[in-house]
This record gives C-alpha cells, structure tokens and sequence, in this order.
C-alpha cells in the first residue's frame, strides 16, 4: 500500500470494519426537509482512529448515529446508502439483530456526560444493563465487571462507587462512566461523538488520553466526532472534514494538516491558534455562516464562503477526486488550493 | 434525616390544622340555618324544649365561645356527639371509614392501572390518531360531570341489561364477596374516570419530555428495546412530576367521594357528609372536615416523601 503515512499513532491498519456508502439522511420538520447527510462515504479499519471534523450543525453527529439508527425517527429518516459492518448492512437487519450491536460490537460515548447518564439510577446498574444485555452474566459477575471497568478508566474506589447516582459525580468521572460503560462489552467500533467538548481543558486533555491508552491497549477502533482540530491531531489515524452534510476532504491525519486541499479545511486550521506563531497574529475566522441545510443546494455547499469559488463551483456540485494517495478532495480547485494560491 | 424531617413536618402542621379549624367553623356557621331548624316548624315541638336542646348541644352560645368548646373538647380526644342521630362523631366516622376506603382504593388502584399504560402509550406515539383520540377521551372524562355519568351507568347496566345493582353496599341477607363487588364496579368506575383522565395526561407529558432526554438515546445505545427503554429508565423520571397531582388526589379520594357516594347510596365518608350538611350537624361537619384536611396534609407529605425516593438528588434536611 502506500507509503505516504507518517504518522506512528499505529498503522495497525487490519481489516476493513465499517464501511459507509453514499449515506443520506433526511429529518422531515414542520418547515420543510433538512438534509443533513447529503451522501457521505467512508471507511474505518480495525484498530483505526477516524475524526470526523466540523462545526456545528456540519452533520458530523447525524452521520455517526446513522451507523446505529440512532437518529430520533420522526422526524429523522436515513434515505438511502450502505452501512456495512463487517459485510453487513446495518440498514437491513430488523430491531433484534441491530440491538445485539448497539452496546455490543458497537457502542457509544454521548457528547454531555451530564445528561446522557438516568440521573435516577446508580452507575453500577447502569453498566450492569448494558453487560447483562449482551453476555450472559450473572448479576454478581455483571458487579464485578462493571468494577473492574470503572477501575480501568481511572476511577478510585470502584467497588464502592457502583452504589452512586450520576449526580454525586464531576463531569469528567461521569465522562469517565460513559466510558467505562461503552468500553463493557469489548466493542469492535466505539463512536465517541464529542466526548469532551462538555468538559473542562484540564479534563478533555485526560479523557483523550484516557481514550488513546484505552484504544492501544485493546485495539478496538474509534470513530472521533469533533469541531477541535487540535484534539484530532492527538490521536486520530485519518481525519474526514465535513460541511453541509459532505465530505469535503479525507486523508491521514499527518498529510491533511500538512497538505490541506480544501479552502474549508485551510480555513478550519487557520483558525487555529499556533505556538509558533508570532505574538499578536489574529486567529482568522471563516468569513460567513453555513448554509441553510432547508431544501436542495445547489452547486458545492461551501461557494459563497470561498475565495476560490468560481462559476462552475455554484453551478455543480464537485466529485471527490484523489489528489495523493488516500487523500480525497470534493473540490474543482483542488490543485490551486494545495498549491498555496491565492486567486 | 428523613425522620427528623418528618417531625419538623408535622409539627408545622399543628398551627395549620389550626387555622383551617377555625376557618371551617366560620363558615359552617355562617351558612344560613341551624341544627334545629327542622323542629321550628314541627308544631309539635314547643319553643321551650327547643330552647332545651339548643342549650343541651352549647347553641345557644356566641359562635366564638362555641369554637373554643369545640377546640378543647378536640384537643383531648372528644369530638362531640352528632346533632342528628345523638352518637359520638369518631364512631359515625369510624363507621363509615370502611366503604370509603374500599370504593377509594379500588377506584385509585383502577385509575393507576388504566392511566399510565394510556399515558405512556400517548406519549410514545405523539401526534398520532391514538394520540389525538386519548386526549379527546381525556378532557371528555376530565369534564363529564360524575352524577350524570353515574345515571346513565345505572340506566344502562342496571334497568336496561340488569347485569349490576343500581346502588347500595351490598344486597340485604347477601354480602358475599361476588355481591359487594357487584355492588362497588359501577361507583368504582365513575369515581376513576376523573382521575385516569388527568393522570394520564401528567403521565404523557411527564413521559414525552423525559423520551427527549440524552440518557435515553443512551439507553437505545445499549440494546434495550422500546419497553425495556420505558420501564428500566422513562417511567421512574416520567412520574416525578406527576407523583404530586397522584397524592393529592389520593388524599380527595380517601377523604370521601361525595356526589358519587350519594348516587349509588354508598354507605362511606362522603354521604355522611351529604347527610350531615341537609342537618347542619356542626359536629359532624367538623369531625369530618378536619379529617379531610388531615387526610390532603398527610398526602402532601407523602408526596414529598415520594419525590424523594424517585429522585436520589433530591434530599431533604
């Protein structure tokens, strides 16, 4: 295969896990059809970290919940495409075979530990259900694995802790539960949508740490949802940029920041605050609001945000072509736009 | 905790039950006639023996001096004797208490049974045509006066089909269990009506808001199925806010269901009431008043106590 990776967050690379094809979702409200996925295709390796980045409202966690039909139906609706996980399409196969994935071969981490916990519930139960739901445990191995789970991602006294509510934990030990919780079936692909935008610096620096040891030591793949490109860099094998419900570039991690072929995704790190950077440089935001995802757009999304765009942008929608290898590009001014120059 | 909490609690209600007291044998006494009206035109009772009984029962007395007769007999225990029949009011209660609690229980463990599978039902398909339908049914229920729905529920089960008797405890020489059920479905029925009506729809909303909720998709994110969604995580948050209008109407029912006890001539709280009010039997009104007031007052309580013990971060001290 190719040789352009640099990166050394593993090249664990395996066997194809997941398979995105053309996903299209709809959510069908009062005013009219949002389309909030408009076609997205992408993979996942076994044992590869994926970052899907974007800001807000870009479709990154629409996609994600897509893989597991989590999407609150109405008036969401997934209209077409493949989810094949390991050769199978997850769009296809009725409500019990789809449960015995989510939370097993597939689990979650919710964007705010804060209200993604039963706030009447004790924690311990809460990891409990989910074991009990997918391995046939009795209810004192279930406790007894559910401590050691809590142990594993670093909250003390485990054992004693079982016993309390969501409530009587800080965000990041809550964080921590979501965790230890998506962690307790031995998941193939764990979707970690946000995992720490709803947390304090200090604490989003340990929960990716904690995510990254976790991952190495299991081998278990991630798909990282995020609007912070710093956080990315950390940990991810291959990072897919989403706006307006597109890919609009994927590639390794290392050859994206070094080589950006999209003007969004130039536009995203640069916004970026840099250490080397020169005291007093403004951080350069991305001038304009995303489109309106309400009916059909035409040409690419990103057109009246961009300094390259030019008729043929607002007029077609651009395919994904392929600049480097496993670098992918929906944009027809790729090569001007890689090339550093300014029209 | 709890425990001194329960004390702090019902010690603030002495002064309560004061007040209430007092504004209930004001307005008992202000209502127009008297105890012994229905001799003042008897003309067989002379004026003399009237004024005998008046002095006999304390009437004759400034209201004023009355109430505090009244309050003292009560803070030791005696609640006086009944104007009308002449026997202690705590018997005639005690007496009473039975049925009451009979048809209220039944009428509440009912409504509970019937109003949170329609509640939840209505609130997983919201906006659907069941949706739509129950919420018609319900405000139909919540406004269908008691005393008519009763007569047309003798009308039909009793003088059309004759399948239930129209009213009454139980058949004379009979009270088999099979009899006294016959006799308590129908009033059981009309007295749930109201409150399934309105609990189911608390229950709705309770149990929509909380289907919103991110620990839900969590659930749905761990295999569970749409009921075990509903029992293991939306039910328990669903009833926290409806468990307050659940007590209160706890505490109405048990305190004696009046139009419904009257129509199907239930020998519970509530027709003592009835009764008592057509003799302006002060006594009696009172005994009976105040253990209504206790009765909403003690459900009070218990649904805080209830708030409590389904929500682990509520606490009180």
């Amino acid at each position: 295969m190719e040789t352009t990776s640099l990166h050394t967050t593993g090249s664990k690379q395996g066997k194809r896990l997941l398979e995105v094809r053309n996903l299209e979702t709809k959510f069908y409200t009062a005013d009219g059809v949002v389309n909030a996925l408009n076609g997205i295709s992408y993979s996942v390796d076994e044992g590869e970290c994926l970052a899907i980045v974007g800001e807000s409202g870009s479709g990154k966690t629409v996609g994600v919940l897509s893989i597991l039909r989590l999407i609150q139906s109405p008036p969401g609706r997934i209209v077409g495409g493949e989810i094949l996980f390991k050769g199978t399409d997850l769009l296809k196969i009725d409500d019990k075979e789809l449960r015995t994935i989510r939370g097993g071969a597939i689990s979650v981490i919710f964007q705010d530990p804060m209200t993604s916990l039963n706030p009447v519930m004790r924690v311990g139960a809460q990891i409990t259900e989910n074991i009990r739901e997918h391995e046939n445990l009795t209810s004192r191995q279930a406790r007894q694995k559910a401590a050691d789970l809590l142990g594993m991602v670093g909250i003390p006294t485990p054992a004693k802790r079982l016993d309390d509510y969501p409530h009587q934990f800080s965000g990041g030990m809550r964080q921590r539960v979501m965790i230890a919780m998506a962690l307790s079936c031995s998941p193939q692909l764990i979707i970690a949508d946000e995992p720490t935008t709803a947390l304090d610096v200090t604490i989003q620096a340990q929960i990716v740490e904690l995510i990254k040891s976790l991952q190495a030591e299991l081998g278990t793949a991630v798909i990282w949802i995020s609007h912070d490109l710093g956080v990315v860099a950390r940990l991810a094998d291959n990072v897919a940029v989403m706006y307006a419900g597109h890919i609009v570039e994927k590639a390794p991690v290392d050859e994206l920041y070094a080589r950006p072929a999209h003007p969004y995704t130039i536009g995203l790190l640069n916004s970026l605050p840099r250490l080397d950077a020169r005291i007093k440089t403004k951080l350069k935001a991305i001038g304009g609001l995303p489109p309106n995802l309400l009916g059909m757009l035409q040409g690419c999304a990103f057109a009246p945000r961009c300094m390259f765009a030019t008729q043929i942008c607002r007029e077609q929608a651009p395919p994904a072509i392929e600049v480097a290898p496993r670098h992918q590009v929906a944009c027809w001014h790729s090569e001007l736009v890689s090339a550093g120059e300014r029209p | 905790m709890t425990f001194a909490y329960v004390f702090k609690r019902l010690l603030g209600t002495i002064p309560l039950l004061l007040g209430i007291s007092l504004i209930l044998f004001a307005i008992v006494h202000f209502a127009p006639g008297g105890p012994l009206d229905v001799y003042a035109d008897n003309p067989s009772v002379s004026k003399e023996a009237l004024e005998q009984i008046a002095k006999a029962y304390g009437l004759d007395q400034p209201a004023y001096i009355q109430y505090f007769l009244w309050l003292k007999a009560v803070i030791v225990g005696n609640w006086g004797y009944s104007i009308r029949t002449g026997r202690p009011v705590l018997t005639e209660i005690l007496l009473r208490l039975r049925p009451t609690f009979e048809l209220g229980g039944l009428a509440l463990l009912f409504s509970l049974v019937v109003a949170i599978p329609l509640g939840i039902l209505s609130a997983t398909r919201r906006g659907s045509k069941l949706d739509g339908a129950l919420t018609l049914a319900s405000f139909a229920g919540i406004s269908t006066p008691v005393f008519w729905l009763a007569l047309l529920l003798q009308l039909l089960f009793s003088v059309q089909l004759g399948w239930l008797p129209s009213a009454g405890y139980q058949s004379i020489g009979d009270g088999s269990l099979f009899d006294r059920l016959a006799h308590i479905v129908m009033p059981a029925a009309v007295l749930s009506l109201a409150t399934i009506a309105s609990w189911s729809r608390f229950i709705r909303s309770g149990m929509a808001d909380v289907l919103n909720q991110d620990y839900i998709r969590t659930a749905y994110a761990k295999g569970h199925g749409l009921l075990g969604v509903i029992m293991r995580h939306a039910l328990r948050n669903a009833m926290i806010p409806a468990i307050t209008v659940i007590a209160v109407d706890f505490g109405t029912v048990i305190s004696g269901a009046v139009i419904t006890e009257t129509v199907f001539a239930w020998p519970g709280i509530g027709r003592l009431f009835m009764e008592s009010m057509d003799g302006r039997d002060y006594p009696m009104l009172m005994g009976l008043m105040m253990m209504g007031s206790v009765g909403i007052i003690a459900a009070n309580l218990v649904a805080d106590l209830a708030y409590a013990a389904l929500d682990p971060r509520i606490r009180y001290g």
